[in-house]
């Protein structure tokens, strides 16, 4: 059953791709700032941070320039809570395709993973220009830095499946969203580092599966950090468990979305 | 010849519940709690489909009618993958296209050259079929002008024209249409029946809803009536389709009762009763249709002997032209006697030469020397409904005239080398004739 499910997804690849494609496209369209917003956002976001917890908390970045530490790991934080209340929605905002023409749904928070990759991909340049100017020098650890964006798309992906079948059951997840997003900002460790938190409140910060992701971004890029072996291992068995989760609650609700949409 | 599409003992249920479902994840949680507190809520159940059968052949065009909320739509949506059933098992055999709307998946910031590639993506095709196909598809639509415009620029007009102009170039071994004809000017809905047209003589399974029982006949050799979910008669398109419309006309209007009639004129030894609507076999027939032979039964009553009375009948439009006034006397029959008694007399039409419209009758009844004996003046009325005169698939109403004439059209004249393929498509009959023969 299972094979037979992803054997249609592959069959309407093109799909995912025009989907992802129209989401893009529109986006840029009529944005007179267009492309910028792209680094603005996380830009902005590190800014302000580094004004009030870099300068007045003193908080440190383990070696790293703060600006630097908090942006590296804003980069990644954009890209998944971005697609995550877009996806979220998308099956919602989907209606009149769901409810008149045959498609794997979960084509839908799919194409959203896929679409925010060229965000992704210009605040990452950005980032390699940010780490030109405080010159920084990366290791071979670079080349795990796409491992880790795959990670954050399974993930994204993961928990995109779970709220966006929840949100056409119950329409008020849609406003839990923000909410849970802007809570889940607090506890993963991105404008401030994992040592922050004090040694026995870490295995809650584990439960997190965005602090492995970002500590492993900050890791692939500033090497005298180290890898946290431990907390990025969690990280990633979560994220694997979410999204298989994610992907039977879905693939299980599938058939009455046309019906309670 | 393979089946395309086979469909087994299909049910759809539907819970409506008097409570409002929570749609609230609050809600649910609350009742979650409350729920041992609470008395569960009856709930009722629908069902849009209850063990519907059927097959369909390949290259077989098969209509679906019925009434609005039948259960034709939960079928189609079945069959298109986009709901399941509750009960029973399909099997499609080939790659199918629904146009359950048409322009679905039109975004409106993209031009409608962007839109071609997004819409045909979404009903299935590849990007490169869509490539080879736009030329084709642009030309179809009429929208040439407008092709790199946004398509929030458009006219629901011109949306469906793009709509449709992709679809049509789908190129699906079934191809499911669920009434996208009822929208869009005859032009284009003529457009679009020949481009159906050519998808049928192309081979393909075709099914087909709509409420055009005309575009049904003329498209379809089998037709399907789905009655409050459930299949009520499943066989030629003709007969499906008179059998359907049959539930439309009011009982009343099989007879009239004419015995209490106010306002009539006359001696009244001899009396109308009634007037009855009959088909040739004798059969109350409910409803009449363009072209149709026609029995129509005057029952009197006399109350004395009347010698040489002559029946009659004007035929008027509702506006008041008369179009036939006939009568026992205009054909020569001659009664010396009639005793006193109940009785009736037939008047057999063989053919009803009128256009769909309410028409207007009125009955007399005389004797020797312009002796009225009864008068009963608009006091029934007759509805034409439409039907397929000229075999072309076209409702044709009273815009197009009162009377309509048996006739063809002779191109044999005209100073091009093909003239005959010009004429529309063979009619019906001779292909059904031939399903006919092949079966036997």
């Amino acid at each position: 059953m299972k094979s037979e499910w992803l054997s249609e997804i592959w069959r309407f690849r093109e799909l995912l791709y025009f989907l992802a494609w129209r989401d893009v496209k529109v986006r840029y369209k009529q944005a007179a700032l267009g492309v910028a917003w792209a680094i603005l956002q996380p830009l902005l976001t590190m800014i302000i941070f580094t004004v009030f917890f870099g300068r007045l908390a003193g908080v440190s970045g383990n070696g790293i320039p703060y600006p630097l530490a908090a942006f590296c790991a804003l980069v990644p934080w954009t890209y998944f809570a971005a697609t995550l209340s877009q996806a979220g929605n998308s099956l919602l905002a989907n209606t009149n395709l769901i409810t008149k023409v045959y498609f794997p749904r979960v084509l839908l928070p799919a194409s959203v993973a896929l679409g925010g990759l060229l965000d992704f991909l210009i605040s990452a340049s950005f980032l390699g220009g940010m780490m030109v100017y405080y010159r920084v020098r990366p290791s071979w650890a670079l080349l795990l830095y796409p491992l880790f964006v795959l990670a954050t798309m399974i993930l994204v992906v993961g928990v995109s499946m779970l709220l966006a079948a929840l949100n056409v059951r119950f329409r008020d997840v849609k406003y839990a969203i923000p909410f849970l997003i802007q809570i889940w900002f607090f506890v993963t460790p991105i404008i401030y580092p994992a040592s922050f938190i004090p040694k026995r409140l870490q295995p809650i910060l584990a439960f997190n599966p965005m602090s492995g992701i970002v500590e492993g971004f900050r890791a692939s890029l500033f090497p005298g950090q180290g890898f946290n072996m431990p907390l990025i291992a969690t990280s990633l068995g979560i994220t694997a468990a979410l999204f298989v989760t994610g992907a039977i609650v879905f693939r299980n609700t599938e058939r009455t979305f046309a019906d309670i949409i | 010849m393979n089946d395309s599409i086979t469909v087994e003992g299909l049910s759809k249920k539907y819970e409506i519940g008097t409570q409002v479902k929570e749609t609230m994840l609050r809600e649910r949680i609350v009742n979650l709690f409350a729920s041992p507190f609470r008395k569960k809520a009856p709930t009722e159940t629908i069902w849009a489909l209850r063990d519907v059968s059927f097959r369909v052949r390949e290259g077989e065009v098969l209509g679906i009618i019925g009434r609005n909320g039948a259960g034709k739509s939960s079928l189609l949506k079945i069959l298109s993958k986009i709901t399941f059933p509750t009960e029973g098992r399909f099997k499609v055999n080939g790659r199918v296209a629904s146009l359950l709307e048409v322009g679905t998946g039109f975004h409106e910031e993209l031009t409608g050259r962007e839109n071609i590639f997004l819409n045909g993506s979404i009903l299935g095709m590849k990007r490169k079929e869509v490539e080879a196909r736009l030329d084709a598809i642009i030309n179809f639509s009429g929208v040439e002008r407008f092709i790199d415009t946004p398509i929030k620029r458009y006219s629901s007009g011109m949306r469906l024209r793009l709509g449709f102009a992709v679809a049509a170039h789908l190129d699906p071994d079934i191809l499911i249409v669920d009434e996208v004809l009822a929208v869009g000017d005859a032009g284009f809905q003529k457009k679009c029946l020949s481009a159906m047209e050519g998808l049928r003589s192309g081979g393909r399974t075709v099914l087909f809803v709509s409420h055009n029982m005309a575009a049904v006949e003329n498209l379809c050799s089998r037709a399907i009536w789905i009655d409050n979910g459930r299949v009520r008669q499943d066989g030629p398109a003709r007969e499906t389709i008179a059998a359907y419309m049959e539930t439309f006309a009011d009982a009343l209007r099989s007879s009239r009762d004419l015995s209490q009639v106010e306002g009539r004129r006359g001696s009244g030894e001899i009396r109308y009763t009634g007037l009855e609507f009959l088909s040739p076999d004798g059969d109350r027939k409910t409803v009449t249709r363009s072209g149709d032979s026609l029995v129509l039964r005057f029952h009197y009553l006399a109350s004395a002997p009347v010698n040489y009375p002559s029946f009659g009948l004007r035929l008027t439009t509702e506006l008041g032209t008369l179009l036939t006034d006939t009568s026992t006397w205009h054909h020569g029959v001659s009664m010396p006697e009639i005793p006193p008694g109940a009785g009736y007399l037939d008047l057999e039409i063989d053919m009803l030469n009128l256009m769909p419209a309410r028409y207007v009758l009125s009955l007399w009844l005389t004797g020797p020397g312009g002796h009225l004996f009864d008068c009963l003046e608009h006091s029934v009325s007759l509805d034409i409904e439409p039907a397929n005169i000229y075999q072309s698939g076209k409702t044709l109403d009273s815009r197009f005239g009162v009377v309509f004439f048996p006739q063809r059209w002779n191109l044999h004249g005209l100073n091009v080398e093909n003239a005959a393929s010009f004429s529309a498509p063979p009619s019906l009959p001779e292909a059904s004739k031939n399903v006919a023969q092949e079966k036997v």
